[in-house]
């Protein structure tokens, strides 16, 4: 749509499309169609060649004028979704006091803290709490698993999808240091799958569904694809 | 079917406005066109990382890399980004081809919009805040605009 809004403006454009389907019914321009997995349209991390690679068939259709134009990038990528990374070691229990979430968050603090390093202090997490408020975080869901509702945490809907990101992007960049290679979903399907705390929050919005919380925040908790 | 496959099978097909392609002829080599980047990631600038849903855009410096994801759909993977910020948003890229003289310059501002919109009109996108955003480009000399989503 901004494609089509840009061009009247006077600018020339050439955008990616990872859905197909959706640059056929919106027909903006000049689009280049990449099956790569969604949140890659660049196709791969830490690859510049291969990024490039797209940039160069995107500017390519620059110059042609017989629009509406939607190209396909010669190579696909796939998601993994379902496969978790081949090492990606969680932290012994520490303290078998605590639950088993929280002592898990607290034994992944220095991978996380490892990857921020390597990111030059770029992190996701911070949408409703910095690093330091995540072990807070999953101390209310698991209130939440004992019977609390989203009104009695003090929760609204976009702060409840917000705690799933933020929950989610620590585990994710903590994650990110101890495995490597990792294909697009692994870490999502690490978290959800095989950690304390993913399984928690998978339990948590099946609980909300059945308290009939608020649809907005019941669909948007975690991704449509790991339930 | 992989879960990529299956949202969009669920997202294709869904109606867009009607609207007619046109296209701006660039009027000089891609060599001495300036560049920007529009991406529909969500990205805002850090510490402004409030979840968003509405048809706003946001200004991001060209210089900036500590850019943070406000979208509020958890249904794309975020780690590809989190690990290189080129895999949605190639500023580096840019950069490296102003310097191997494919493209002309890169932009001062980037833009950032949020694409999972509610309003199946894109009325305000097309109203108010894409000629707002594309003003912004022609003010600061852009001739290409490169779309990136997520």
């Amino acid at each position: 749509m901004l494609a089509h809004v840009f061009e009247q403006a006077g600018l020339a454009t050439v955008g990616i499309s990872l859905v197909r389907g959706q640059a056929e019914a919106a027909k903006p321009p000049r689009m280049l169609n990449v099956d790569f997995p969604l949140g890659r349209p660049l196709g791969k991390p830490n690859d510049a060649e291969f990024q490039t690679s797209v940039l160069m068939a995107m500017f390519g259709l620059l110059e042609r004028t017989d629009v509406p134009i939607l190209e396909d990038f010669p190579e696909s990528i796939e998601d993994q979704t379902g496969e978790a990374p081949d090492s990606c070691s969680l932290p012994p229990r520490h303290n078998p006091d605590l639950h088993a979430a929280i002592d898990e968050a607290q034994g992944l603090r220095n991978a996380y803290d490892r990857n921020l390093e390597a990111t030059g202090g770029r992190t996701l997490v911070g949408r409703i709490a910095g690093v330091d408020g995540i072990v807070g975080l999953i101390e209310q869901l698991i209130e939440i698993e004992k019977g609390s509702s989203l009104a009695d945490i003090g929760w609204d809907p976009m702060a409840t999808i917000a705690v799933g990101q933020d929950v989610r992007a620590y585990y994710e960049e903590a994650g990110l240091q101890l495995a490597d290679n990792t294909g697009a979903r692994q870490l999502e399907t690490w978290f959800y799958h095989h950690t304390a705390t993913g399984q928690l929050i998978r339990r948590v919005r099946d609980l909300m569904k059945e308290r009939e919380e608020d649809g907005l925040a019941v669909t948007y908790v975690i991704p449509m694809t790991q339930g | 079917m992989a879960a990529d496959a299956m949202i969009r099978k669920n997202v294709s097909g869904l109606p867009g406005p009607d609207l007619i392609p046109t296209a701006t002829v660039l009027g000089k080599p891609l060599s001495e066109c300036k560049v920007a980047i529009c991406t529909t990631a969500g990205l805002r600038s850090a510490g402004d990382i409030k979840l968003w849903m509405d048809s706003s855009f946001t200004i991001l410096p060209n210089a900036a890399r500590d850019l943070q994801l406000s979208h509020f759909s958890p249904n794309f993977d975020r780690a590809g980004l989190t690990a290189d910020l080129n895999t949605a948003y190639p500023a580096d890229r840019l950069n490296e081809l102003v310097d191997a003289g494919v493209i002309g310059s890169v932009a001062t501002n980037n833009l950032s919009f949020m694409g999972a919109q509610m309003d199946a009109t894109f009325s305000s996108i097309i109203q108010d805040t894409g000629p707002a955003a594309a003003q912004i480009l022609i003010d600061d000399g852009v001739d290409v605009v490169i779309f990136t989503p997520v």
